[in-house]
């Protein structure tokens, strides 16, 4: 097989711009590519994102790649796997990464077998492992307790990555590139799986993963309108109100609230955790918040081992009473 | 209407994070003899979903579970929820793989029985929460796939998706047979059902070893692994938790919002 070379990204356009993902992966991508004094190259897949793609090159890509084709307009795994089967063809780069994204976590494990490689999902730390030029890729287990670190052979090396785990590059200077076409035929390729409606679920009020405060509950909040008390802290404290698992699978709070290993992971200036036990899953989501509060009637919850302040209590009554002293002090 | 569903048995991921212990020398994290074997939860909801399909339109439900010393409580517990057949990989060569060599297992099994229109998988598995293999195996056996849907319905040799996204939902439809992974969204998954226990007791699981699925043992588990694990550890927490008290209970949350005004983080 030929030489392998170059650090790869898969870059994602998100509401016709540069995707933050992309911008992390970016700057992660630089740092092991001077580390290796290779390229770092960048490659797009859609229908008229030529121009769009281009912007790579103020976040330090090299080399911009762009399979661009009107089948190509949506993410659908057939095609995407064939047109990025053909990239790694024709350029084979050794280190490949996407965002571990709606489109990264389906697209990346599903291209590793094809290509007959292994891939680590949902990794938060890369680096190179230098005499043998692996990439060693270190995600979080078992919901979080621990971390693991892989290495694997063979190229290109795969990972996707945890959005908000790799610095993000900065825009330089429009550096000028040209992109480079990459034709793929897909006249042969069925797509099998077809999307017949997008619905976006809107939010009301400020996004999770922009949240400065989150207030957050658990299984004792016990039904949807005890959510709504939060939702009122929340809006109080001009934060935004979300959940653990289990209140999204007992139907209390919509999905798109979930904190958590497999929900939205926050970094918020200040995570009130209201009778949320401490799962690991659940504190992969929110244990890079500067700091936590824990409200639980349990003294022996799990989560008074993460918190930074702590008090053991029935939420209906710590909350309120909570509230009501900040509304005073205003 | 044949669905096959991939069901692993974890180490109860809700267990007190204290029973887990790391042993830095062997890479592995010991759960005390106090953490119970649960079939994974996602795998569990693709249980669910199948059930659903077979309330609403019928359909025969296998489960397939692969391992080594599987615990029969374990593995019988979907039996007890409903379903109707049980085909367990069990054999020493199947154990400690990673997604590679265990789609790789999966997919000759699901091959083997042959007969199906959908297989169901939990999105990840809570032990090692890679969130590949139902992928590995649609890819291995050319089967279309659809990833985290929190609804599934069947009609007219279609499955009709509802995919989670960060941003909403997708409705996806896809021809059968397919592979879709389920994801939490999908709502709680029914308990065991009294009704079904003297079904469940007169079921007898299909054992299979990697040579009864036409597989030499290297390609499988621990020797079929293309990852290989190079360092188990677990993150230190700094610092401790201030707990905030008072006469009563109004008094500490008074404190705390004294406290955290004082820090300024309010």
């Amino acid at each position: 097989m030929a030489d392998s070379k170059n650090v790869m990204i898969f870059g994602e356009i998100v509401e016709g711009k540069l995707g933050a993902i992309t911008k992390e992966l970016l700057g992660g991508g630089r740092k092991l590519a001077d580390e290796l004094s290779e390229v770092l190259c960048a490659v797009f897949i859609g229908d008229h994102i030529t121009e769009l793609a281009r912007e790579a090159f103020a976040f330090g890509a090299d080399q911009v790649y762009v399979v661009d084709n009107p089948r190509l307009a949506y993410y659908q795994t057939d095609l995407y796997i064939c047109s990025m089967a053909e990239v790694i063809e024709r350029e084979r780069p050794r280190i490949l990464l996407f965002g571990h994204t709606d489109m990264g976590a389906d697209l990346g494990p599903r291209l590793s077998f094809r290509l007959n490689r292994a891939i680590v999902t949902d990794c938060v730390e890369l680096s190179m492992e230098m005499d043998t030029e692996y990439l060693l890729r270190t995600k979080p287990v078992s919901g979080g307790i621990a971390m693991a670190t892989y290495v694997s052979e063979g190229f290109p090396q795969l990972a996707t990555v945890r959005p908000k785990s790799l610095p993000p590059a900065e825009r330089g200077a429009s550096l000028a590139g040209v992109t480079i076409p990459i034709d793929v035929d897909l006249d042969q390729v069925a797509s099998r799986v077809n999307v017949v409606e997008r619905v976006k679920e809107e939010v009301e009020g400020i996004k999770l993963e922009d949240a400065e405060v989150i207030v957050a509950g658990g299984r004792g909040i016990g039904s949807p309108e005890g959510f709504k008390e939060l939702e009122q802290a929340a809006k109080f404290l001009k934060g935004a109100m979300g959940g653990s698992r289990v209140a999204v699978d007992n139907g209390w709070i919509p999905s798109s609230l979930q904190i958590g290993l497999t929900g939205t992971i926050v970094a918020p200036r200040l995570y009130l955790a209201v009778a949320i036990s401490g799962a690991s899953q659940h504190m992969t989501g929110c244990s890079r918040s500067q700091r936590i509060v824990a409200i639980n009637k349990d003294p022996a919850a799990p989560i008074f081992k993460q918190a930074h302040f702590g008090v053991v209590g029935d939420w209906k009554v710590v909350l309120p009473a909570f509230i009501n002293k900040l509304r005073t002090l205003e | 209407m044949n669905i096959i569903v991939c069901v692993k048995e974890v180490p109860d991921p809700e267990a007190p994070v204290d029973e887990f212990r790391l042993d830095p020398d062997k890479n592995i994290l010991v759960s005390s003899p106090k953490v119970l074997k649960v079939p994974n939860p996602f795998d569990e909801q693709a249980v669910e979903a199948a059930l659903r399909i077979k309330d609403r339109s019928g359909a025969k439900v296998t489960i397939l579970s692969l391992g080594r010393g599987l615990d029969r409580v374990v593995v019988k517990k979907p039996l007890l929820m409903g379903a109707d057949d049980l085909v367990l990989l069990e054999d020493e060569a199947f154990a400690d793989g990673d997604s590679w060599s265990t789609a790789y297992g999966l997919a000759a099994a699901i091959k083997k029985i042959g007969v199906y229109d959908l297989v169901l998988c939990g999105r990840q598995a809570a032990d090692w929460n890679a969130g590949q293999t139902g992928l590995g195996i649609a890819e291995l056996l050319n089967l279309p796939s659809v990833t985290v849907a929190r609804k599934i319905e069947i009609m007219d040799g279609k499955a009709k998706v509802e995919r989670v996204t960060t941003n909403g939902y997708e409705v996806i439809e896809v021809i059968l047979p397919a592979l879709i992974t389920v994801s939490n969204e999908l709502g709680q998954a029914r308990y065991p059902a009294v009704q079904n226990i003297r079904k469940a007791d007169k079921i007898q699981p299909v054992t299979w070893k990697p040579v009864d699925i036409g597989l030499e043992p290297f390609s499988v588990g621990s020797q079929g692994r293309r990852l290989k694990l190079l360092k188990l550890f677990q993150p230190v927490f700094e610092g401790t938790c201030e707990m905030i008290e008072g006469e009563t209970l109004q008094e500490a949350a008074e404190s705390l919002s004294l406290r955290l005004r004082k820090e300024k983080i309010l």
